[in-house]
C-alpha cells in the first residue's frame, strides 16, 4: 500500500478577538516562479541563499513612472541613483532606459563613467567630493551638486586654477511640512542660508549655476511634501532670474519616494501607505506648472528616485535550516539569508512567502537569519504554512540597498542572477568565496 | 510515558476544547491521529510504529517533529508526562 504524505503535526491555540480594522485574513501568497522561471530551478542552478533580479520588472517600473511624469510636464530626466544599486547589469538596464547617473562618491563616479555615462549627464552629489574628484567632475563637465560652504569655496578656487567653468547646483535643504526634516545637506531655504550661497556662486565667474537640487528625505509617503519643495525651488528659479537675470536649467527633485514594501510598525501594508507615481508626479508637476516660473523658460524636471524604481524588481530566494521552539512555546524558524544581506530587514516587515502551501495550516513565527548574534532576525512575527528544513522561501521587493548595504559578516555574499526579458538567467554578481575576502589581507612576515 | 488530560474534547475534525480553561485549540490530520493515539494509552514507540507504517516519513525526522508537537501539547496544559 501506498504511504501517506507526511506532513508536521501541529497545534495550534484558536484566539478571538477584535477583526483587523479591514476586516482582513492573513493572506498567504504562493511564489514558486519569478518571470516564469521556478524558483527551484534557479536555486538549483545558482545556489541558496541567491539574489534574483528581473530586468522586466525594472524596465516596466521605469516606464511607468516616466508615463506619470512626462505626461504632467514636458521636460522630465530620470537620472539612476547608483547607491540604491550599483550593480553594472542593472545601471545599465536604466542607462538603456535613458537615465543619467546621480552619483555620490568618486567610486560611483568611477562606476558611471565605465558603465558609458557621458560627463555631462552624471550628476555628483554628496558631502565628500575631494580636490581630485571635483577636478575630474569639471574637466568631465558633470552637474556639481554643492553641499557645504567648504565645498563651494574649493570649487571655485579650482575652477579659476583650471580655467574651467564649473557646472554647479546647490543642493537645498527646507521643512517641508514632514519630520525628520533632513537639514544635514546642502544649505537651508528657510534662514536664508541658500541666498548665501547662491549669491557666492551667481557673483562668481567661474561658477556656472545651472540648477537647483532638493533631496528632502526617504520614503516619504506624503506627495504634498514634494509639492511644497518644488514650490519653494520654484521661487527660487524666479528671484533668481529677477534679481541676476539668469535662467536656471534644471530642478532635481532627488528621490525618497517610498516603495511597496511595509516599514515596520506600520499599520498599513506598504502596498496601500505607497504613493503611485501620478500621485508624486501630480504634485511635483502642478507645483512647478502653477508657480510664477514663465512657460517658456521652464526647468528641465530631474528626478533621481533609486527605491522606488528598483525595489519590486529584486527577489531574496532562501532555504530553511531548522525549526525550533522558543522558551515561551513559540515557534522560530531558521533561514539561510540573515541581516547581513538583508540589511532592510531592519526597518521593513517584507513579505516572504513559500513557494508552496498544501493545506490550510498556518502558523506564526519569527524568523531568524543564520548569524551567531542576536540581532540577526529577520521578521519578528509573520504566518506562515508549516515549514520544515530544506523549505524554500522568498523574500520580495529587496531589489534596493541590499546589494549595496549589504556586509560581509560571518556569511559570504551570495550570487546575483538577473533573468533578462526573455526569461534568460545571467550571473551578474560571482558569490564570494574565502579567497575573495582572503585577497584582500596581508600577513606581517613574523606571522607567516 | 505521556497522558491526556482526560477532560479534554476532541472532535472528528480536529478541534479541541480544554473545559478547565476555556480555550480551543485545531489540530491537522497527523496531529488529531497522534492525540487519538495518545488518548487510547499508546506508548511512545508504539504511536511511532503506527505513523512509521501509515506514513512516508523517516524515523529521525519523525522523531523530531514528534517531540516538537508534545512539547506543544504540554506547553498548553493538555498532556503531561507520568
Amino acid at each position: 500500500m501506498e504511504k501517506l504524505k507526511f506532513e508536521r503535526p501541529f497545534i495550534k491555540k484558536i484566539t478571538t478577538g477584535l477583526p483587523a480594522k479591514f476586516g482582513m485574513k492573513n493572506r498567504i501568497e504562493v511564489v514558486n516562479n519569478i518571470d516564469g522561471l521556478p524558483v527551484e530551478e534557479l536555486m538549483n542552478d545558482y545556489g541558496s541563499p541567491v539574489f534574483v533580479i528581473s530586468e522586466r520588472t525594472l524596465r516596466q517600473t521605469i516606464s511607468e513612472a516616466r508615463l506619470a511624469f512626462s505626461t504632467r510636464y514636458p521636460l522630465v530626466q530620470f537620472a539612476w541613483s547608483y547607491k540604491t544599486n550599483y550593480l553594472d547589469a542593472v545601471c545599465r538596464v536604466f542607462h538603456q532606459e535613458g537615465s543619467w547617473a546621480e552619483v555620490v562618491s568618486i567610486f560611483e563616479y568611477k562606476k558611471a563613467l565605465q558603465n558609458g555615462v557621458p560627463g555631462a549627464q552624471i550628476i555628483f552629489n554628496g558631502p565628500d567630493k575631494s580636490a581630485e574628484d571635483l577636478e575630474l567632475a569639471i574637466n568631465n563637465n558633470s552637474l556639481i551638486h554643492i553641499d557645504h560652504f567648504d565645498e563651494l569655496y574649493m570649487l571655485a578656487e579650482l575652477s579659476k586654477k583650471t580655467q574651467k567653468k564649473s557646472k554647479v547646483a546647490i543642493r537645498v535643504n527646507m521643512d517641508t511640512g514632514i519630520y525628520p526634516q533632513w537639514d544635514r545637506f546642502g544649505f537651508n531655504y528657510e534662514n536664508g542660508e541658500a541666498w548665501e550661497a547662491l549669491n557666492r556662486i551667481l557673483l562668481n565667474q567661474h561658477l556656472d549655476l545651472v540648477g537647483l537640487h532638493t533631496h528632502i528625505g526617504t520614503y516619504i509617503t506624503s506627495p504634498s511634501a514634494y509639492r511644497t519643495a518644488a514650490s519653494k525651488l520654484a521661487n527660487l528659479v524666479v528671484e533668481i532670474r529677477n534679481k541676476y537675470n539668469h535662467a536656471i536649467q534644471y530642478i532635481d527633485m532627488g528621490g525618497g519616494f517610498a516603495s511597496q514594501n511595509t516599514l515596520r510598525g506600520s499599520y498599513l501594508q506598504g502596498y496601500d501607505a505607497a504613493p503611485s507615481f501620478d500621485e508624486y508626479a501630480d504634485a511635483i508637476s502642478s507645483a512647478l506648472i502653477n508657480s510664477a516660473i514663465r512657460p517658456d523658460s521652464l526647468p528641465l524636471l530631474i528626478l533621481e528616485t533609486g527605491r522606488a524604481l528598483v525595489d519590486n524588481a529584486g527577489y531574496l530566494l532562501t532555504s530553511v535550516l531548522a525549526n525550533k521552539r522558543l522558551a515561551d512555546g513559540r515557534r522560530a524558524t531558521i533561514i539561510d539569508a540573515g541581516v547581513n544581506i538583508l540589511f532592510t530587514s531592519f526597518w521593513y516587515d517584507h513579505t516572504i512567502s513559500p513557494t508552496r502551501f498544501d493545506n490550510d495550516h498556518t502558523e506564526e513565527t519569527t524568523i531568524y537569519g543564520p548569524l551567531c548574534m542576536n540581532i540577526d532576525c529577520i521578521r519578528p512575527a509573520i504566518v506562515l504554512p508549516l515549514l520544515k528544513k530544506g523549505d524554500r522561501l522568498v523574500v520580495q521587493r529587496v531589489g534596493a540597498y541590499n546589494m549595496t548595504q549589504w556586509l560581509q559578516f560571518i556569511t559570504m555574499r551570495p550570487n546575483i542572477v538577473l533573468i533578462d526579458t526573455h526569461g534568460k538567467t545571467h550571473l551578474i554578481r560571482k558569490g564570494e568565496t574565502v579567497e575573495t575576502i582572503k585577497q584582500q589581507e596581508q600577513l606581517p612576515k613574523h606571522l607567516e | 510515558m505521556l497522558k491526556l488530560n482526560k477532560n479534554i474534547a476532541i472532535s472528528d475534525t480536529g478541534y479541541v476544547f480544554d473545559p478547565s480553561i476555556g480555550e480551543s485549540y485545531t489540530l491537522n490530520p497527523i496531529g488529531l491521529e497522534i492525540v487519538e493515539l495518545l488518548k487510547a494509552n499508546k506508548t511512545d514507540n508504539e504511536i511511532k510504529s503506527i505513523i512509521l507504517e501509515r506514513y512516508d516519513v523517516d524515523d529521525a525526522t519523525f522523531e523530531r517533529y514528534y517531540i516538537d508537537f508534545t512539547g506543544m501539547l504540554k506547553n498548553y496544559q493538555l498532556a503531561k508526562d507520568e
